[in-house]
């Protein structure tokens, strides 16, 4: 049996349904039992205090909204070279959930740096990622959008995808140098913390993997949603068809 | 190759190209800069070369429309494709075109424009030679975006936002030329990581930007 | 160069319209496609001419050796006729327009701005490109739309010229050009609805 079944929409469609439940309360249960442990069983920060606890939900929703992409990345390879349906409205289905993960991901860390840094934002190279990463998300959403043709619409924003990729790797770079340039020394790292917080890792791990369930619940159910839409789409063109 | 390139120049500077309304943008937005920002001369030297770089990159953006679009409505990019010319080949003629009658005209604007900003007079070297390496990417870019939303009926807006991401790290590096220049720091580094990304775009993406032409051909 | 379609199934927005057409066109012959609007033709064309991939079947003998005309004609406004034309005969790789000038009867306009022309004149101007690319086959989608009872004229007589020389051509039209060519109704290749159960078969 090979994985490439899955492609196939009714297969795909036929396993999601019976693992998604499994997923939502799984991951349900582990951001739960994640947040609770992570605010009210750990001690607080010598230096930040309580603030530090929104880690819990930076963390984890910032490193899906990489793994986001990331997964879209794949996904758009395996279009361009398998051609199957199921993964580039997979890749469309992910979009969104990126797009919000990096929005929390970029509002806690607000909130985060409000009371720490004194400044709601400060285009630290890792904020101006984040900025960047998500215009790269609303580009990418906004192409689907555009184009009617499902076909057409999958290739452009698979190229997309690609190009776009590279050019965020590149943006990564340019920002942490252009960084430097500006600010000397400024060292608004998050990694000096984590370092510190040994007591904090356990539940972070636990969020963690809260979220990238999460994430595979999301994805599968929208992209579910994604092909029942365009089955629809189809059966009526085979309507136009059959008149 | 040489005709096609003969051509869109010809229709650039013929009546309605459209030849020189990205130089008066330019101009028009760095004049508009002291109005906002006030008219302190040291404030004004200070953000000379960002200022200059990013007008000269929406100037170079606000022209893309036009690159492909025209041959796309009179059916000139069908018939291009099943001419002999690559695909390839025509989209970096066509990047090309674009550079000579939008990217060049802005370098030559750029140091006029500079003594409006006070731009410090070190900087003046710096900035052209910045402007020189970092447009040609920004035309080969722009060309992919414009490639990406041809088929599209007011393409214009998402293809800004499409490109302008993709513009990041050579606004980044080139405005960084442009700025050490001007406060006589080394300007080794961003200058050959400017040239870089240029070289790199300037090679590659005429394949990406060919293939989402021919999606859109079809 | 003979041009070869064999079971060739062609879509339009990811629907197939066409299926298992199959046509030899040999030089010296030109071949008119008929049927109703929305029946396929113009994306058969496209799909022949390489424009469009094939969901089906095999073109063969169409690289490179093809010409293309549109329902646009792809003129530029501001360029004069025979820059129009010396463009494209340059990107054939030719010169030498006077004979595509002569054979639609454009000298006197020779130096008029494309923008100024009649819909007809464009039209013929659209059609002598043919003759500057120098590939031997031709591909056109209505090519006599806007033309008037001499022009019509004056095009079937390039397109007889043409044949004459070993060239062939493939035309959609519903006029009669008068040319003896084989007449190929696409009516009976529409595409029936595929069937649902193949693999990704939750779409099509």
């Amino acid at each position: 049996m090979s994985i490439w079944e899955y492609a196939n929409p009714k297969k795909f469609l036929a396993t999601s349904e019976k693992v998604m439940p499994a997923l939502w309360v799984s991951s349900a249960v582990l951001i739960s039992a994640g947040l609770i442990w992570g605010f009210f069983f750990t001690p607080d920060d010598y230096r930040q205090g309580s603030t530090v606890k929104i880690i819990f939900l930076h963390v984890p929703s910032a490193l899906m909204a990489i793994n986001a992409w990331f997964m879209m990345l794949v996904a758009s390879l395996i279009w361009v070279i398998r051609r199957h349906h199921v993964s580039a409205l997979a890749a469309r289905a992910a979009a969104p959930v990126g797009v919000v993960m990096t929005l929390i991901a970029l509002i806690t860390g607000a909130i985060w740096g409000q009371p720490m840094w004194g400044t709601w934002w400060a285009w630290d190279p890792r904020l101006t990622s984040f900025l960047v990463l998500f215009l790269f998300y609303l580009g990418y959403i906004a192409l689907w959008e555009a184009i009617d043709n499902p076909d057409t619409a999958a290739d452009l924003t698979s190229i997309l995808c690609l190009v776009g990729s590279v050019f965020a790797v590149l943006s990564r770079y340019a920002v942490n140098f252009w960084n430097q340039g500006l600010h000397q020394g400024a060292s608004l790292s998050l990694d000096e913390k984590e370092n510190v917080h040994d007591a904090f890792s356990s539940p972070l791990y636990v969020c963690m993997a809260g979220f990238v369930l999460l994430f595979l619940a999301l994805v599968l159910y929208r992209t579910g949603t994604e092909i029942r839409a365009r089955r629809i789409k189809a059966l009526m063109a085979r309507e136009r068809l059959e008149a | 190759m040489i005709a096609l390139l003969l051509r869109d120049l010809k229709l650039a500077f013929r009546a309605g190209g459209g030849f020189g309304l990205g130089l008066a943008f330019f101009l028009i937005v760095t004049v508009m800069v002291p109005f906002s920002v006030g008219p302190q001369s040291e404030l004004l030297a200070r953000i000379a070369p960002g200022v200059l770089w990013l007008g000269a990159l929406l100037a170079c953006l606000l022209s893309l429309d036009r690159l492909l679009a025209l041959d796309w409505e009179d059916g000139s990019l069908d018939l291009l494709a099943t001419a002999p010319l690559p695909l390839e080949s025509t989209v970096t003629i066509k990047a090309l075109a674009h550079w000579i009658t939008t990217g060049l005209p802005l370098i030559m604007a750029a140091p006029v424009l500079g003594v409006l900003l006070n731009l410090p007079v070190q900087g003046f070297q710096w900035l052209v030679i910045s402007l020189l390496l970092g447009t040609p990417a920004l035309s080969v870019i722009g060309t992919f975006g414009a490639a990406l939303t041809v088929g599209l009926k007011r393409g214009g807006l998402l293809m800004s936002l499409l490109v302008m991401p993709l513009y990041v790290p050579t606004l980044i590096f080139g405005s960084e030329v442009a700025r050490r220049g001007a406060e006589g720091m080394a300007v080794q580094t961003p200058l050959l990581l400017l040239a870089g990304i240029s070289a790199a775009s300037i090679a590659l993406l005429p394949f990406a930007s060919a293939a989402v032409l021919r999606v859109n051909l079809r | 160069m003979t041009l070869n379609v064999t079971d060739l199934s062609v879509a339009r927005g990811g629907i197939p319209v066409l299926e298992g057409v199959s046509f030899a066109l040999e030089p010296g012959r030109a071949l008119i496609l008929r049927g109703p609007n929305g029946i396929g033709k113009t994306t058969l064309l496209r799909t022949v001419a390489g424009l469009q991939p094939t969901l089906k079947g095999r073109v063969e003998g169409a690289e490179d050796q093809i010409a293309y005309a549109a329902h646009s004609d792809g003129l530029k406004p501001t360029l004069t006729v025979a820059e129009n034309l010396t463009f494209w005969a340059s990107v054939f790789g030719r010169n030498g327009i006077e004979q595509a000038l002569d054979g639609f009867d454009l000298q006197s306009l020779r130096d008029r701005q494309a923008g100024a022309l009649s819909a007809g004149q464009k039209r013929r101007l659209g059609l002598s490109r043919m003759l500057v690319t120098g590939r031997p086959i031709w591909i056109m989608d209505e090519p006599t739309v806007s033309l008037d009872k001499t022009s019509v004229a004056m095009f079937a007589e390039a397109v007889r010229a043409h044949l004459g020389q070993g060239g062939s051509a493939l035309i959609a039209t519903h006029i009669d050009l008068g040319l003896e060519a084989e007449v190929l109704d696409v009516g009976p290749y529409k595409a029936k609805p595929p069937e649902i159960d193949d693999f990704d078969g939750g779409f099509l």
